[in-house]
């Protein structure tokens, strides 16, 4: 038989072509994966666990949900993309907060701008609602707030000014919108008025400096209060003070955290005290305001990591380290912080290197180290989940 | 907060050169360059002439899947970045030469070789180390691994005084692809050739994720069209090349203009993006080789102007419009002296300038004044011969206003030797060490508060061992060559990025170390099973482990570096039969990581694609003609090479090329 190009063709391509059609498989949805930590909480306990946003690096999609199980001490590894398989390209990139109101969850994804809306007990999702860019979220009487990075497109094209969304959480649609200063991070609600943690942090060097007061009765900004460069976190104590932190200019200028009261018989708040500590992130336990700090110093090439507790009455610190058992030094980069609000157990997140998976460690009251737990990638953001 | 992502998109693409193509319809000739053992004392892989057109390639960096140990990173399309990482070492430790002298990019270390097509390229060699020659500049003896890219170069037949040559390439993507060649005899001695190009693409293509459940029902199936990676590119290139007395001597010029749209990663709720870059290099180059004897001189000089427009417009985000302005002055003497037949040794020395600027705010502008001596010596015994050079590298780096870093002085010796034991026999071992090292680019050094000016040059000890067999006769098999190598690498001082702070600031260090150990093997044969029929078979295969050893404590330590496949290789099946010509080539590349830790969750599927293609030369009076007929990606796989980056699903390319 002569040979033929037909002929070796047939001879060398097919085999080839069969042989290359049997190694690839389907993809799969990412399965949750279980880990046991043992915490398993007292039955009259009204805490049922708590959801873990893991951020993800920019551009990997790889935002995930965590779900930690108190009545069962199971720690839940991905727990989106099990629930919603359907989600096509899941949660979504970037997480960025967190949230819990009635039954539903609330997740912002910044790089997807949208916030993602599920059942807080099955993780299944009831909807998304877009919006740009967004950062932070808060509920108030029925609503929930977003801030945004970037408003309407008005004054200047070049430089837009960041919003706040309100969201009716019944109809779960954006209802109104309102402008406030440059790339706004954090709020909070206090008597009817919101506060707006403005950072300009796209304008840099020409940072903003100012906290939004919006009155919430008609949805308008009605005041910009100076504070410091650069803010990002804004929370409120028990007594109605804010705590605002600057994340300075990363040179010359530090991070900073500052204290707003409103004066006895006035409505207005005002800085009244300036913590001379670096403060990264902070939550609340009692009297007490635990914070952490991350700084790059120049001269070392390394992170200076700081831990302390502030009294919110006297405005003192009290500790320099809240982690007692030497554990502190495991930690790479604290990412996140949120305080059981029963049993003041202190979880704190370490994103390590922001491109593989992070730790979230448990520490109790005291400062020791409970239990700790492999995340996703840069652990950030927790919101307990009550019964 | 969106500073990592800017820095690494806008600091990818900026040399750039395209291509074009310049393929001479020479009926009846194959070249199979399948070279003598002995007079490769270095491993080298070359793809020339009819074989390098003959592969479905779109760019220099399609065809550089062929050559084993390479990884090419491919973002997708036709204007998409593509970036070749070699042994696994590092992108940056990559050098590519363009006719003799290397491309340069001292903003981010790395040339997008998408931009290369293969219009004018003669040869396409990749060379583990340095190319084998003791003649060459100095700051060729200081890769890596070497790519060296040949541009055609003017013949004419005899009583013929020029050389006319059109291609017009149209297909998926709505691409349109004119080019033409022009090269003209002035006088016996010197002659001129003018490479023009244009590229137009809209980019798009469909792409597909589709993911099951572990009980095998379908989760979700979306098919969507890429956007925002269209690409409208012209190159222009004139060349003069001309002999004289005792030497020859060339000058080129060349421009790449191009606009593209950066498509940006595919995520959830964001299927499009607004970045866009505009590139305008330029560069002007010259050589001259004199011969007095036993004494050979090899000038180079080249001046090159980078400029690179980034803009994002994406309503979302953070709106980007920045201006950089790279500018290159190189010059560069090697000379070599032979003491006898045997024995040779040479010097050479070159003088680099960079500078780049930016309005964008915070860069530093800096300025950078490389100087390269090199010494070499080659000793050719016949069945045995060896290679020895070391380079010192002296660099000072100058900022404005700010106070600059401290000036590097690198030493980096490397030596070759290739034994062939058995007499009469195409048959030989060879073996090489050499260190290198990449110096921290201006991005890595400068960059508005992610960069790091206290970094040290990152290093790379290479030891390499490897066998080689050719055969070439009449009979059956006309030619055949296999190749394997065994190399172990260690990458120090790696450069990472480390975050700072808070929300993605990082910065760069010299943290990492990486341990390589590979195997490379390639097999090439040509055989003629019937009259008028050849068939040419060409396989490679590449076996990497590289793991990061940095620290015990990171929990990838040990683990396979991203987006490095334990296994990859190739394959290439042509068939020639009077006139017409069949071409089957497949590409495997196998599962990897697409980030640091080994777990299941960063896990990469392996990616393999079939390319066909089919041609025909055919002649109308003076005119030759060829018709070719490409299907790429035949099986319509549906893959990422990075993460999120997916890639075009079978796609079609036609091209006719008029040579008169």
């Amino acid at each position: 038989m002569k040979i033929t190009p037909l002929h070796i063709f047939f001879l060398i391509i097919l085999p080839l072509l069969l042989a290359s059609t049997s190694c690839r498989e389907d993809e799969l949805v990412v399965p949750t994966e279980y880990d046991i930590i043992g915490d398993t909480h007292q039955a009259e306990s009204s805490i049922r666990g708590f959801y873990l946003v893991n951020e993800g690096n920019m551009g990997s999609n790889k935002c995930t949900l965590d779900f930690c199980d108190f009545a069962t001490g199971l720690y839940a590894r991905n727990f989106y993309a099990e629930r919603n398989p359907d989600e096509i390209k899941e949660l979504g990139d970037v997480g960025n907060d967190i949230g819990i109101y009635g039954s539903k969850l609330y997740v912002v994804v910044n790089c997807s701008h949208k916030v993602e809306v599920m059942d807080a007990y099955t993780g299944k999702k009831i909807t998304q609602i877009n919006i740009p860019n967004c950062r932070y979220i808060r509920f108030h009487r029925g609503k929930a707030y977003v801030s945004s990075y970037v408003g309407p497109v008005l004054i200047d094209p070049a430089a837009p000014k960041g919003a706040v969304y309100q969201i009716d959480t019944l109809s779960l649609k954006a209802t109104a919108k309102v402008s406030v200063g440059y790339q706004p991070e954090e709020m909070e609600i206090v008597d009817d008025y919101m506060y707006v943690a403005n950072s300009g942090g796209y304008r840099a060097p020409k940072y903003d400096n100012t906290v939004s007061v919006i009155q919430m009765i008609d949805f308008k900004q009605v005041q910009q209060i100076p504070v410091g460069i650069n803010l990002h976190r804004l929370k409120k104590d028990r007594y109605g003070k804010l705590w605002v932190s600057s994340r300075g200019d990363y040179q010359t200028r530090p991070s900073r955290l500052y204290v707003m009261e409103k004066k006895k018989g006035y409505n207005q708040m005002t800085v009244t005290d300036t913590i001379p500590v670096a403060c990264s992130n902070m939550a609340f336990f009692g009297d007490s305001l635990y914070y952490y700090a991350t700084e790059w110093n120049n001269f070392t090439a390394s992170n200076t990591i700081s831990y302390g507790i502030i009294d919110i009455r006297t405005k003192e610190i009290v500790s320099c380290n809240f982690i007692t058992d030497g554990t502190d030094n495991e930690i790479i980069i604290p990412y996140g912080i949120a305080i059981h609000p029963e049993t003041g157990d202190i979880y704190v997140t370490d994103a390590k290197n922001y491109v593989s998976s992070g730790t979230l460690y448990c520490f109790d009251r005291k400062g020791r180290k409970k239990w700790s737990v492999r995340t996703g990638d840069i652990p950030a953001h927790i919101a307990f989940l009550s019964k | 907060m969106k500073l990592a992502n800017l820095i690494i998109l806008t600091a990818v693409p900026l040399a750039s050169f395209a291509t074009e193509h310049t393929d001479s319809i020479h009926l009846a000739e194959v070249v199979v360059t399948a070279q003598r053992p002995a007079e490769e004392i270095i491993p080298a892989q070359t793809l020339s002439g009819k074989e390098l057109k003959r592969l479905n390639s779109n760019s220099v960096a399609d065809a550089l899947r062929y050559f084993s140990g390479v990884q090419v990173k491919d973002y997708g399309g036709v204007g998409g970045i593509k970036t070749v990482n070699i042994r696994s070492m590092g992108t940056n430790h990559t050098g590519v030469v363009y006719d003799g002298i290397e491309l340069g990019n001292a903003q981010n270390g790395q040339i997008d070789l998408g931009q290369f097509s293969l219009d004018n390229m003669e040869a396409l060699s990749l060379y583990n180390g340095q190319k084998s020659e003791i003649l060459q500049p100095a700051k060729d003896f200081g890769s890596a691994g070497s790519i060296y890219m040949r541009t055609r170069q003017p013949k004419f037949d005899q009583g013929k005084n020029y050389n006319v040559r059109a291609v017009m390439r149209t297909g998926s993507f709505d691409l349109i692809n004119p080019s033409a060649l022009v090269e003209v005899k002035l006088s016996d001695k010197v002659n001129a050739s003018l490479s023009t190009e244009w590229v137009n693409s809209s980019g798009k293509y469909k792409f597909r994720y589709r993911r099951v459940n572990p009980a095998g029902e379908l989760a979700y199936d979306t098919t969507a069209v890429r956007q925002n990676g269209d690409i409208n590119a012209t190159r222009i290139e004139l060349n003069v090349n001309g002999m004289i007395r005792n030497g020859s001597w060339s000058a080129k010029a060349y421009n790449y203009n191009s606009e593209r749209g950066i498509p940006g990663a595919i995520v959830n709720n964001v299927w499009r993006r607004g970045e866009r870059v505009w590139d305008n290099n330029s560069f002007v180059q010259g050589r001259y080789t004199g011969y007095f004897g036993r004494f050979t001189s090899l000038n180079n000089v080249k001046y090159a102007f980078y400029r690179t427009h980034y803009v994002n417009n994406d309503d979302k985000q953070i709106k980007i419009d920045n201006l950089y302005k790279q500018k290159e002055i190189y010059f560069s003497s090697a000379n070599e002296y032979e003491i006898d037949s045997r024995w040779k040794v040479s010097m050479s020395y070159d003088f680099m300038w960079n500078t780049l600027n930016s309005d964008m705010y915070g860069f530093a502008k800096p300025d950078r004044i490389s100087n390269f001596l090199s010494a070499a010596t080659a000793i050719d015994l016949g069945r045995f011969k060896a290679q020895a050079s070391a380079l010192g590298t002296f660099i000072h780096d100058h900022l404005h206003g700010q106070q600059s870093p401290p000036d590097k002085k690198v030493f980096t010796p490397a030596v070759y030797i290739s034994i062939n034991p058995l007499r009469n026999t195409d048959f030989a071992a060879r073996a090489f060490y050499k260190r290198s090292f990449r110096m921290p680019t201006f991005n890595d050094l400068y960059y508005a508060d992610m960069g790091n000016s206290q970094l040290s040059p990152e290093r790379v000890t290479q030891y390499n061992i490897g066998l080689i067999y050719s055969h070439s006769g009449n009979g059956f098999i006309n030619a055949a060559r296999i190749s394997a190598d065994a190399y172990y690498n260690k990458v120090k001082d790696k450069i990472v990025a480390y975050p700072k702070g808070q929300q993605f600031r990082w910065t760069m260090l010299n943290l990492g170390v990486v341990d390589i150990k590979g195997v490379d093997i390639s097999a090439l044969a040509t055989i003629e099973p019937a009259n008028n029929l050849l068939v040419t078979v060409r396989g490679q295969y590449t076996y990497q482990k590289a793991i990061d050893v940095t620290n015990p404590a990171d929990n990838y330590y040990r683990h396979q570096i991203p987006y490095i496949p334990h296994h990859s290789g190739s394959a290439v099946l042509n068939l020639e039969w009077r006139g017409w010509n069949l071409n089957y080539s497949w590409i495997y590349v196998g599962s990897r990581y697409n980030q640091q830790e080994n777990i299941r969750y960063n896990y990469t599927q392996p990616w393999y694609t079939s390319d066909i293609s089919i041609g025909k030369d055919f002649r109308i009076d003076k005119v030759g003609i060829r018709a070719l007929a490409e299907i790429n990606n035949l099986l319509n796989q549906d893959y990422d090479v990075i993460l999120n980056y997916p890639m075009p699903k079978r796609n079609y390319r036609f091209s006719l090329t008029v040579e008169i």
